[in-house]
Order: C-alpha cells, then sequence, then structure tokens
C-alpha cells in the first residue's frame, strides 16, 4: 500500500476530474515542476492507484434516457454455477455494471435502456431469461453524484 | 446529430480511452484529422463529457466498498435535500443516486476495513437526517464495471 501526501491527493483529484491535463498543467498548479509532477504520475501508476481512464459520455444526449439499478436474487443457490450466471449477464451490451454482493440480493446490476419500453424488452428478453434468475427488484435511477472520495 | 463514423468512433474510444487521436484513427480506418474534428463537435454538443482517471481505492487501502439502499421518512418535506446534502460531507461516500422504486437513496462507501466501516457507518451513516430504514449490500466482487454504453 502506498502512502499519499497533499500534493498527490491533489494530483488525483486532478485526473480525476480531467485525465488528459499534461504534466506541465497539473505541475503548474500544484506548483511543481513538470518531471516532478510526472514521477508522480508514474508512482501513482506503478503502485496501481491510477487503473485506467473512464471516457464520460452524455448518455441522455446518446438516446439513453433510462438507466436502472436491478437487485437480483439467484432462485436455485447450488444447482447453478455463479459463472455461467456471471457470463451470461456479463455479455448483455445494455448491463453496465455487475456486482457479486452480500445481503438481501446475490447481484447488483446496473443497466440502462432507450426509454421504459426498451428497458422492459431488456427485462423480459435478456434479464428474466438468465440461467438461475430468481427475484428481480428494479430501481429507476432519477439523480445521480460521483464524488471525490477521501482524497479531498 | 450522429452518424456510424461518430458512433465508431465512441465505440473504440470508449473500450480504450488511453488512444491518441492517431491510434484511434487507425482503429477507425480514417485519419487522425477527421477523428480529432469529429471529437472537437462532439465535445462541443456535450455528448463527450470528458476523459477521467479511475482511482482504485483498493490500491488505496480501502478494501471494503459497501452499497447502502436507504429509505427516507417522506412525511418530512426536505427529507431529500438535507439527507443528501449531510450525505456530501462523510468523505467515505463516492456515489450518491436518487431513485424512483423502493429505495429512494443509494449510497455507496468505502472503508479501509470492517471495523473502519462499522466506525463510519455508526458515527456519520445512522446520525443522518430522515432516515427511515437502511439495507446494506456488501459487494464480494466486481464482474463488470467499464459502464460503458451499448452504441
Amino acid at each position: 500500500m502506498i502512502d499519499l501526501d497533499d500534493i498527490d491527493r491533489a494530483l488525483l483529484r486532478a485526473l480525476a476530474r480531467d485525465a488528459t491535463q499534461s504534466a506541465g498543467t497539473l505541475g503548474r498548479h500544484l506548483g511543481l515542476s513538470q518531471p516532478a509532477t510526472w514521477r508522480r504520475m508514474r508512482k501513482l501508476e506503478g503502485a496501481g492507484v491510477l487503473k485506467g481512464r473512464h471516457l464520460r459520455l452524455n448518455a441522455e444526449a446518446l438516446g439513453f434516457g433510462v438507466t436502472v439499478f436491478l437487485g437480483v436474487k439467484l432462485a436455485t443457490k447450488g444447482r447453478v454455477s455463479l459463472e455461467d450466471f456471471e457470463r451470461a449477464v456479463s455479455a448483455i451490451p445494455e448491463v453496465q455494471r455487475v456486482e457479486h454482493v452480500l445481503g438481501l440480493y446475490d447481484y447488483r446490476l446496473r443497466v440502462v435502456a432507450r426509454d421504459l419500453p426498451d428497458f422492459e424488452r431488456v427485462l423480459r428478453r435478456r434479464i428474466m431469461t438468465l440461467p438461475g434468475v430468481g427475484e428481480v427488484e428494479a430501481n429507476v435511477l432519477l439523480s445521480e453524484e460521483r464524488r471525490t472520495g477521501p482524497i479531498g | 446529430m450522429l452518424d456510424d463514423f461518430d458512433r465508431r468512433v465512441l465505440r473504440h474510444w470508449q473500450s480504450d480511452p488511453s488512444l491518441s487521436p492517431a491510434e484511434l484513427a487507425e482503429r477507425c480506418a480514417s485519419t487522425s484529422g477527421k477523428v480529432a474534428r469529429r471529437i472537437t463537435r462532439m465535445q462541443e454538443t456535450g455528448i463527450i463529457e470528458g476523459i477521467c482517471a479511475v482511482i482504485d481505492w483498493a490500491a488505496l487501502g480501502y478494501s471494503v466498498e459497501v452499497s447502502l439502499r436507504v429509505t427516507l421518512d417522506k412525511t418530512q418535506p426536505r427529507a431529500f435535500d438535507d439527507f443528501i446534502a449531510a450525505a456530501r460531507d462523510v468523505p467515505e461516500v463516492t456515489e450518491i443516486q436518487t431513485f424512483l422504486g423502493r429505495v429512494d437513496v443509494r449510497l455507496n462507501i468505502i472503508a479501509r476495513d470492517m471495523p473502519h466501516y462499522q466506525d463510519i457507518y455508526r458515527r456519520r451513516i445512522l446520525t443522518l437526517p430522515h432516515i427511515a430504514d437502511i439495507e446494506a449490500l456488501m459487494q464480494i466482487a466486481q464482474i463488470k464495471a467499464e459502464e460503458a454504453l451499448p452504441l
């Protein structure tokens, strides 16, 4: 595990907002030279803290007006292989996230669709037909904010 | 409006956001000038919001991730506003979502270990205003996490 100082945290906050900034630009804001900033970025990458980039797209502008979070219970635990379920659910293009969880449900899914009829199609034809799927609870996303987390 | 070429650019870029315009052009069998123009236009129209770095919280020692599903006391007219404003002050909250359904609000929480989680839960979460009920889903594994759009 890596120990961060205040400059590392400021660097992470800046990159989490915009990962395309150059070491020179970032360094100017942080009061560091370009090589010193670059070394810190390499250190954070090497420690696995920066694990990649994400292209943020406006889902609504691209015609995806509905996002639904699903809680899924498996109906026949022990008889259905978790791997089979996970492989099949991950292959559905509209399923953006799959998490294996402990609690009221077995899996937590994030699903996008064009509108509610499109979501109903995905739910009936793709989700409800998954191997071993049991009870499903749907909550339609109204608003969402991502926070910086404990590097503030 | 987007055409098939725009969508092709987004598909390739989405699957590997570290690609340069030149590499992106190669995958799209086009020129970097054409790809760069399309990207600029999609940034201007707000379709592309940006590229952000993904932080691996586990590498920073946060090995526990919990999804808290909260039901609020809706007899309080300011329940949502008060709850969300107070939740923003908890540094370990990484996501706040509101829903139409059985769950009102979801908080994504990260913690270093179980004692740390218990401390956050007791001191910072249970003290948030207007909570009627909380259910916790503890994450065991992330199976798919790219949050890509099916373009």
